[in-house]
């Protein structure tokens, strides 16, 4: 069997400066020792006396800690993931306070200390810091997800506050992107809050995009889904989708070759034919829903745990309160990520929905 | 064949407001006829010249019928059709 190692930042260097390393056995005493007999280095950082696993190093299968399974003698699989931790304060491994904070999804075998690390480390971009990303970066920021970028060019309205848990009374003609940052601080400071102040364009969205691991959609307006849609296509990121109008939500998540936003609906409806929540409304309480739909799919893409909404629909309808699966493929005759695709960079995305980015006429 | 129609978000104000109504056809295409004389200017919003529009995405139970035989796809009693706009918002 060959297990991926985790080697945390302390053990590193005496693995070639290696996150992860390759070590075979068909249980845990024997990957520890052929991984010691690999990296001779981290032999007398995992063992005590009488070869015994030192005291303060606890050893994970697939985040859970071996004395919760049968201990050394721990059956392991091809392709599990192996982690050798020790217990030292400081640096990338969790302090005290973060052990606390986070304690909830610690205690989860499929999140643990490991998938904890996971969520520190990550970075998420939130587009739109409104009625869907308001939720979804409250989470990801209570959740400890390290890096979290706010891209938003608007200002906070009093209207917005019906719904927008990001934003408070006081935040009323403030940016909406400083209010968020502010607000998720004041969660966790744990965070790194990094703000885009105004328009995603086809000129910025790619430099951006690059800068994070994933992106959450809570766009408002067609102009800005097709942009993001390609952007992150292109970057070949995941791109979690979420929309809702009335009482009505949808979400999914696109990955790079399964599918995109254009396979979904290949073209925008002519300008006013689908109003915005502004003209039509919506439900305060379901963007929650939405956006924390979006937060939870966001969280397992990091963990890698779970089946994500790739490949699906998700459809949630408040007034009858059920939520419908229905299946999204990816359409061969796509343009963008289809088997012939026409469209190899950003386009012009104001004439091909025929709408400008919002913010751009100081609306 | 009597199919349930789903309606979401703005297209319901399309049906009189209701989130689903009851529609007889033996194909899609068929049942937006049906729900066309009932509603007048349902069909007009989701097909133009024939084909479904590329904003509206209809599913016969879980499969969007772009992937079955589009409007020609056929539908048997107790299916349920639902019938899905883009949606714009999330909202910022």
């Amino acid at each position: 069997m060959s297990v991926t190692v985790y080697i945390p930042t302390p053990f590193r260097r005496l693995a070639g400066n290696q996150v992860y390393v390759q070590a075979e056995g068909s249980n845990v005493a024997e990957v520890l020792a052929d991984l010691s007999s690999k990296y001779p280095g981290l032999r007398h950082m995992i063992f005590g006396e009488a070869d015994e696993v030192a005291g303060h190093v606890n050893i994970y299968v697939n985040n859970q800690e071996i004395h919760s399974l049968q201990g050394k003698e721990t059956p392991v699989e091809d392709g599990d993931e192996v982690a050798v931790i020790p217990a030292i304060a400081g640096g990338q491994v969790l302090t005290e306070e973060q052990v606390n904070r986070y304690s909830r999804h610690i205690i989860m075998p499929q999140v643990g200390p490991l998938g904890q690390r996971k969520l520190m480390a990550a970075k998420v971009l939130i587009i739109g810091a409104g009625g869907l990303g308001s939720p979804s970066a409250l989470y990801l920021a209570l959740a400890g997800v390290g890096t979290i970028g706010i891209a938003d060019f608007d200002i906070v309205d009093l209207s917005n506050l019906q719904r927008q848990v990001l934003h408070h009374n006081d935040d009323v003609g403030r940016p909406k992107t400083q209010s968020a940052k502010d607000t998720l601080l004041s969660y966790n400071p744990d965070v790194n809050v990094v703000i885009h102040d105004g328009p995603l364009t086809s000129e910025n969205a790619t430099e951006i995009i690059s800068q994070y691991d994933m992106v959450i959609n809570g766009a408002d307006n067609f102009t800005t889904r097709y942009l993001v849609n390609d952007a992150t296509y292109f970057a070949g990121k995941p791109l979690v989708d979420g929309s809702v109008l009335l009482f009505d939500g949808q979400a999914t998540v696109f990955i790079p070759g399964k599918g995109c936003y254009r396979c979904l609906f290949p073209a925008p409806p002519p300008p006013g034919l689908v109003p915005s929540c502004a003209e039509a409304g919506v439900l305060g309480a379901l963007t929650g829903v939405v956006g924390s739909i979006q937060a939870i799919e966001a969280l397992k893409l990091i963990l890698k745990i779970g089946e994500s909404l790739a490949s699906r629909l998700l459809l949630f309808d408040a007034l009858s309160m059920e939520f419908r699966v229905v299946k999204l493929r990816r359409d061969p005759k796509c343009p963008l990520c289809g088997d012939d695709a026409t469209i190899h960079d950003l386009i012009d995305y104001e004439g091909f929905c025929g709408a400008p980015f919002p913010g751009q006429n100081g609306d | 064949m009597t199919v349930e129609v789903k309606v979401t978000a703005n297209l319901q104000k399309l049906v009189g407001g209701a989130r689903s109504v009851l529609g007889e056809g033996s194909t899609v295409r068929e049942l937006l006829d049906d729900l066309e004389g009932r509603y007048p200017g349902f069909k007009d919003i989701l097909v133009t010249d024939g084909q479904l529009h590329r904003f509206v995405n209809i599913y016969l139970n879980d499969e969007d019928i772009r992937f079955l035989d589009k409007l020609d796809t056929p539908v048997k009693e107790g299916d349920t059709l639902s019938i899905l706009p883009a949606l714009a918002g999330g909202e910022r």
